[in-house]
């Protein structure tokens, strides 16, 4: 249930954030999670519905971005996407690479909320 | 009514990561070499890591054990038979150990006084490969009646170590286990990376790795 965990620090992290907003609501909370951060997504919904309750995240839209894995090959001289995480070598020429650009990310990009305050002209 | 989008740009385990930071500015100034050894269940961690305690000890150096179950203190009972000083961590649920645990466990630990310092995680190949616990060197382990694909299946875990061992080789025969394909399968996930073959049984393997210790106590602590 590492899912629920990773809830947990998103209604932290989020919650701390809406400081400057004084009785905000959450719409929506976008993350960037890399293909090899080990996040189910089916399980990271289904925890996110039962950790946000009674927060201000209750009944927000969670939208996951899946970054794929980037390597930089050496003999290339170029960063290049995987299409998988089965095998860590430059699609184009075949060489391993350990020299990772991309894929462990496990951030949240950003919220969008609903407030009371006035717009500013 | 306003809404608005506000850009956060935050790791969501960024707590952990800083704890996990400042565990390793510790670990370097008290020059003491910290391993995370992760594994599925079974794999013979603990039956790995008693022979390694032993045969350390037994060469005058000083070390100690962490060790992350989700009951019962039987592994830390097992370990401790070794001399070494061993904290059994009970997570209660939890499926990995994360920075604070370490932290909370090593009070009252002089880590100065130590050369080694051994975490033993919870049994699991997914949740552990998040949570930095401030280690120099992971080690994932795989026995051989796990299946020579475990690398392919959990490639993050693979991925993120430093060190691999493949673990109870002395019944690799028996279990049918295709030794090239195990070592290509974890060559294809963490290209270049240091494989031991070992026994903890036998002992087969384990003059390596206690050479590599040494090697990289020497080099990074």
């Amino acid at each position: 249930m590492h899912e629920l965990s990773i809830v947990a620090s998103i209604v932290d992290s989020v919650t701390e954030s809406l400081a400057p907003y004084p009785g905000a609501r959450v719409i929506e909370v976008r993350l960037k999670v890399g293909a090899l951060a080990s996040v189910v997504q089916e399980s990271l919904d289904f925890c996110y519905g039962i950790g946000t309750e009674g927060t201000a995240l209750e009944g927000s839209r969670l939208v996951v971005e899946i970054l794929p894995v980037v390597l930089h090959c050496e003999p290339c001289g170029r960063d290049v996407t995987l299409d998988g995480v089965q095998s860590f070598r430059c699609p184009v020429c075949g060489e391993p690479s350990m020299d990772m650009r991309q894929g462990r990310e496990l951030d949240i990009d950003s919220i969008e909320i609903e407030d009371e305050a006035e717009v500013k002209a | 009514m306003t809404t608005r989008i506000v850009e956060l740009r935050r790791g969501i385990l960024k707590k952990n990561d800083e704890l996990a930071a400042g565990l390793r500015d510790r670990y370097t100034t008290a020059g003491v070499l910290v391993l995370n050894l992760v594994s599925s269940p079974g794999s013979g961690k603990t039956e790995f890591l008693g022979r390694t305690l032993k045969e350390l000890k037994a060469s005058g150096e000083r070390v100690a054990a962490l060790v992350g179950d989700l009951e019962t203190d039987n592994d830390a009972r097992r370990l401790a038979s070794s001399g070494a000083p061993v904290r059994q961590i009970n997570t209660h649920g939890i499926c990995h150990l994360d920075a604070e645990m370490i932290s909370k466990h090593l009070e009252g630990w002089e880590l100065a006084d130590l050369d080694y310092l051994f975490i033993e995680n919870v049994g699991n190949l997914v949740c552990p490969s998040s949570y930095d616990l401030g280690e120099k060197i992971r080690v994932a382990l795989l026995s051989v009646t796990e299946g020579e694909d475990k690398p392919l299946k959990y490639p993050t875990m693979f991925n993120s170590a430093d060190a691999a061992v493949i673990t109870k080789m002395d019944i690799a025969e028996p279990c049918g286990f295709n030794r090239a394909e195990a070592l290509k399968n974890i060559n294809e996930i963490r290209p270049g990376i240091r494989i031991f073959e070992t026994s903890a049984k036998t002992g087969a393997g384990m003059d390596e790795w206690l050479a590599y210790l040494t090697e990289e106590r020497k080099r990074r602590a």
